[in-house]
């Protein structure tokens, strides 16, 4: 409903309304001006398809030829014979379809875990105002300042030997579910969206006798859903990309990427250039997917961060 | 504050009187409210506590342990002279600070120059957008084989390529020379949309107007962009290089998964010094030296970037 209020009042994309940017529309419509356009154009679009999306066309057609002819000289640009060979042989080498469950998972619980913890941690620092919740969130935001590779160490160490508990979750999801949590960013983003909600709102629903468990379920959370989408997006990719802690933490039940990092060495060049294009589907349709709001939230992170 | 809070309820509390509502029932009000607000607190508390402040407590404290066969020892700073003795640490810096210049030159210039071109455009400019990010989004280990291809020596497109032009061919990572900057090359390829996304949105926020002006005081194109565009994106262009640059210093899967830290050192960086150290020779302390020293270098950067933007928000 006010989502679309602002829509309403947003200046529309057209004839009557248009952002000057750097080279006036008055120049651009000129003949020589329209004519270096449309030549600009095609070769950024030429140039930009060749340079991303060639890779990608070159890695598909790559699984469909014989080895000889995926590394022969000059290049050839379409299978002479194409076969699904390397494919089946891809995923079976490979064991894709464990390595993506593995993966889904891992990202999933991620998710989930995110959504829970850093949600309610940003609500309590933002509406319930604790006691010395002003530090909490210093110390937690002071931890962005920590590049997470140097931390790689005593963090290995921890997840082996868990404080107090004495809990080994090597091998465990738990390894890569619990430390995601720990990110300060998404608190720090989750909180500021929540100080924008009017806490009028919130102290109505209080005398209507609502705790504050169901203040966040029944108003907080229907208002955030964009900064929700925006966390969760992040959260995924952060689990889909990340390389050096599922290597020395999962070694036994491997992400995606470290399989196919791991069994490069031993396979076919066509089955490897097959089995990348098989591992890089899911994120393909999942991006032309969610694009929308993948860009959107990107602004929001860049810009806040 | 909350203390603060809770006084000054029993201030109202003695000051409405009629003795109906005692002191220590507001007092236990409050303390009720802290509890319920730490409970939302707690999950995320014992995750940042066991992932990344004790992790940081232990690992200065590590640095200064050496363990031998399950005795741990001070020695003081022997992991930090162990460490700077390695020939290896310098060349890992050296070849770090390589990868984060050429990083920065490139991983900064392109998204720019990108972003700038793309935002011209009237026509096709959500396609451009989403092929920029398109490299983001796939599995980084899949991008980045896929270069292992294209950069082989023999048979490889990049060399090809070349040769079709009748420009010299190179050996991209199996030479020591352009190991280095082939990385960079992927790195690039991998990473610009992100940057690319976040400056196009800036551009887009800079006020016609400018330009508008810039054009009747009879600036050109280049002009325009170095007195408006690049003022008016300042900010998040500093931003971005901070990042960039902390971003950069700590890669890793690129050379791991490519070049293996070779050929002869050229491209071991000292994430990967730090990872060698831990995992293939079982050196967790000097290991964490190397963290700690990490850590002060990339907190070095971080004060340089406070100080400048402090004092370029003063001009």
């Amino acid at each position: 409903m006010g989502r679309n209020r602002f829509q309403g009042r947003r200046p529309k994309k057209g004839a009557d309304t248009y952002q000057r940017t750097l080279i006036s529309r008055t120049q651009l419509n000129t003949a020589r001006g329209k004519r270096f356009y449309w030549t600009a154009l095609t070769i950024a679009l030429v140039l930009a398809s060749l340079v991303f999306i060639g890779p990608l066309f070159w890695m598909a057609t790559g699984g469909f030829k014989t080895s000889q002819e995926l590394v022969r000289n000059p290049p050839v640009l379409l299978p002479s014979h194409p076969s699904t060979h390397a494919f089946t042989l891809a995923w079976d080498r490979l064991g894709m379809a464990q390595l993506l469950w593995n993966t889904i998972v891992y990202a999933g619980g991620a998710l989930l875990f995110q959504l829970i913890f850093c949600v309610s941690a940003a609500y309590s620092l933002s509406k319930l105002r604790p006691i010395f919740g002003n530090w909490i969130l210093a110390l937690m935001l002071a931890s962005m300042m920590i590049p997470a590779a140097a931390l790689v160490i005593p963090q290995y160490l921890t997840v082996l030997d868990l404080p107090l508990v004495h809990w080994n979750l090597q091998n465990t999801p738990w390894v890569i579910w619990l430390p995601t949590v720990a990110n300060a960013f998404n608190v720090f983003l989750l909180k500021r969206f929540f100080d924008s909600i009017p806490n009028d709102l919130l102290d109505a629903a209080s005398v209507d006798g609502a705790g504050p468990l169901r203040t966040l379920w029944r108003i907080v959370l229907p208002m955030s859903r964009p900064i929700l989408g925006v966390v969760s997006i992040f959260a995924v990719v952060a689990v889909w990309k990340d390389f050096l802690w599922p290597l020395i933490t999962v070694p036994a039940h491997e992400t995606l990427n470290v399989g196919v990092n791991t069994a490069a060495t031993s396979m076919p060049d066509n089955a490897l250039v097959g089995g990348l294009f098989l591992a890089s589907i899911p994120t393909i349709v999942l991006f032309l997917f969610f694009q929308r709001n993948i860009m959107a939230g990107l602004t929001v992170g860049g810009v806040k961060g | 504050m909350a203390y603060a809070l809770a006084t000054e309820r029993l201030h109202d509390g003695t000051e409405q009187g009629r003795g109906s509502r005692p002191a220590w029932k507001a007092l236990r009000r409050a303390a009720g409210r802290n509890l319920r607000a730490h409970a939302f607190l707690f999950g995320a508390l014992v995750c940042f506590a066991l992932f990344t402040w004790y992790p940081m407590v232990r690992e200065i404290i590590m640095s200064f342990q050496r363990v031998h066969r399950g005795q741990t020892t001070w020695v003081g700073l022997g992991n930090y002279r162990q460490i700077t003795a390695d020939p290896e640490f310098w060349q890992a810096w050296g070849n770090t600070a390589e990868f984060t210049a050429l990083a920065l030159v490139f991983g900064f210039a392109a998204p720019f120059a990108v972003a700038i071109v793309v935002n011209e455009f009237r026509h096709a400019q959500g396609y451009l957008r989403i092929l920029v990010y398109l490299p983001v989004m796939l599995p980084p280990v899949a991008g980045i084989l896929l270069f292992k291809y294209f950069m082989d020596p023999g048979f490889g497109l990049f060399n090809q390529g070349l040769h079709f032009l009748h420009l010299p061919t190179s050996q991209w990572l199996a030479s020591k020379s352009t190991a280095m900057p082939s990385l960079v090359v992927v790195s690039t390829w991998s990473n610009m949309g992100t940057a690319t996304l976040v400056y196009l949105a800036a551009l887009q926020g800079i006020p016609g107007d400018l330009y508008e002006a810039a054009e009747l005081d009879g600036c050109s194109v280049l002009q325009r962009i170095r007195h408006v565009t690049i003022p008016q994106t300042r900010l998040i262009l500093s931003l971005m290089a901070m990042l960039q640059i902390v971003a950069t210093m700590q890669m890793f899967t690129e050379a791991f998964v490519l070049t293996g830290g070779g050929p002869e050192g050229s491209t071991t960086t000292v994430v990967y010094l730090l990872y060698n150290y831990a995992f293939s020779y079982n050196k967790f302390n000097t290991a964490a030296a190397l963290g700690v020293i990490m850590l002060l270098v990339l907190a070095c950067f971080s004060a340089i970037y406070i100080v400048l933007e402090r004092r370029g928000g003063e001009d």
